[in-house]
């Protein structure tokens, strides 16, 4: 019955997911770390940075997370709870967006949303050096990662992640 | 709606356009879906493409997967929505599950260990810089801020769930926007 847990789990977070497949990345750790025991605090790291390294919309983190829970039913139990209800939902309303798009209450929505889904993404990254259990270098890493991706916009994330990598592999973490 | 039947993509067409979108981006493929939709192929004007986009950013979710629904459905109803998110989405989760089956064979030597190790230095970095990013284009700063502030020690600190975080900071912060904008 795990995979229909985490099915349902995946519902319900469906519907909190302002800011995507990201946002999610602390309560998707509280949820399968600290209230399941399902996986512990390595492997959840070591799924983001899978996740990380593949191609593919950010919602994969979730897929490798199921999979890893409980085989392929797990994956895909997963991937179709997070994106099942919404799409369900939008493929109903989307005919009905020009009627309430610009509405006060849907522009307070949108201006009151976004501020959460920073902290949501904040807290995911803390998150990621907490259970990672970062020391100086891997800090480092991080550090020099931040700064690069917002002073050089064009760079492509998969140069960083492949320096990451062979950084990580020469143990220098 | 403005292109002719003839126009639209078929269902193939559909299911091939979002497999190049699904495998070419990494860590977000909105820009690419942009780019297959308004450039390459040319289905949607760059207008209509931020219109059909407003939804799928409003409503939770995985954007990109949203996005698929509604061009799906826009060019071929019902099968369009479910072949669109399909051609995406597959390509994609057959990477990731051959690579965790590689994961589930080798992940424990010292080099895995390490490689990984680097991989999620790096994805916190990128983390931090999006995080900086979206707080930087956030309008109405001091104003907003703070419930940003709130969240992380919530979520961060304090470990509350997320549904009942999200709830209450959007009765909290979608209420102070609502005033903002009635004061206009």
């Amino acid at each position: 019955m795990i995979v229909f847990e985490l099915f349902l789990d995946c519902v319900l977070l469906s519907f909190v997911a302002f800011g995507g497949a990201t946002a999610l990345l602390p309560e998707l750790h509280r949820v399968v770390v600290s209230h399941h025991h399902w996986l512990d605090d390595t492997t959840f790291t070591q799924l983001y940075a899978i996740a990380q390294a593949a191609p593919g919309p950010n919602v994969l983190v979730v897929t490798l997370i199921g999979w890893k829970v409980a085989g392929l039913s797990g994956a895909l139990a997963a991937t179709l709870g997070m994106c099942l209800p919404m799409s369900v939902l939008i493929y109903l309303l989307v005919d009905r967006w020009e009627r309430f798009s610009g509405r006060r209450w849907q522009q307070a929505i949108s201006l009151g949303v976004a501020p959460l889904a920073v902290g949501l993404v904040f807290s995911g990254a803390t998150l990621i050096a907490q259970a990672a259990d970062f020391r100086l270098g891997a800090w480092g890493v991080a550090l020099v990662t931040t700064v690069l991706s917002l002073r050089y916009q064009a760079l492509h994330p998969l140069w960083l992640i492949a320096a990451g990598g062979l950084l990580g592999l020469s143990s220098w973490l | 709606m403005t292109s002719g039947s003839e126009s639209s993509p078929s269902l193939n067409a559909l299911f091939w356009g979002f497999s190049s979108v699904g495998l070419s981006g990494f860590g977000g493929v909105l820009p690419f879906a942009r780019r297959m939709l308004v450039e390459e192929r040319q289905w949607m004007t760059a207008a209509d493409f931020n219109a059909q986009l407003g939804i799928c950013q409003f409503l939770p979710g995985p954007n990109v997967v949203n996005l698929a629904v509604v061009v799906g459905k826009r060019y071929q109803g019902l099968p369009g929505a479910i072949v669109a998110p399909l051609g995406l989405l597959t390509g994609p989760v057959l990477i990731v599950l051959l690579l965790a089956l590689l994961y589930d064979r080798y992940g424990g030597l010292p080099q895995a260990q390490g490689l990984l190790r680097g991989i999620a230095a790096v994805g916190c970095g990128l983390l931090f810089a999006m995080a900086w990013r979206m707080g930087m284009a956030i309008r109405q700063k001091p104003l907003f801020w703070p419930f940003t502030g709130l969240t992380v020690i919530a979520i961060a600190l304090l470990r509350w769930p997320m549904p009942l975080v999200m709830i209450a900071g959007l009765l909290l912060a979608g209420g102070v926007a609502y005033w903002t904008l009635g004061r206009k």
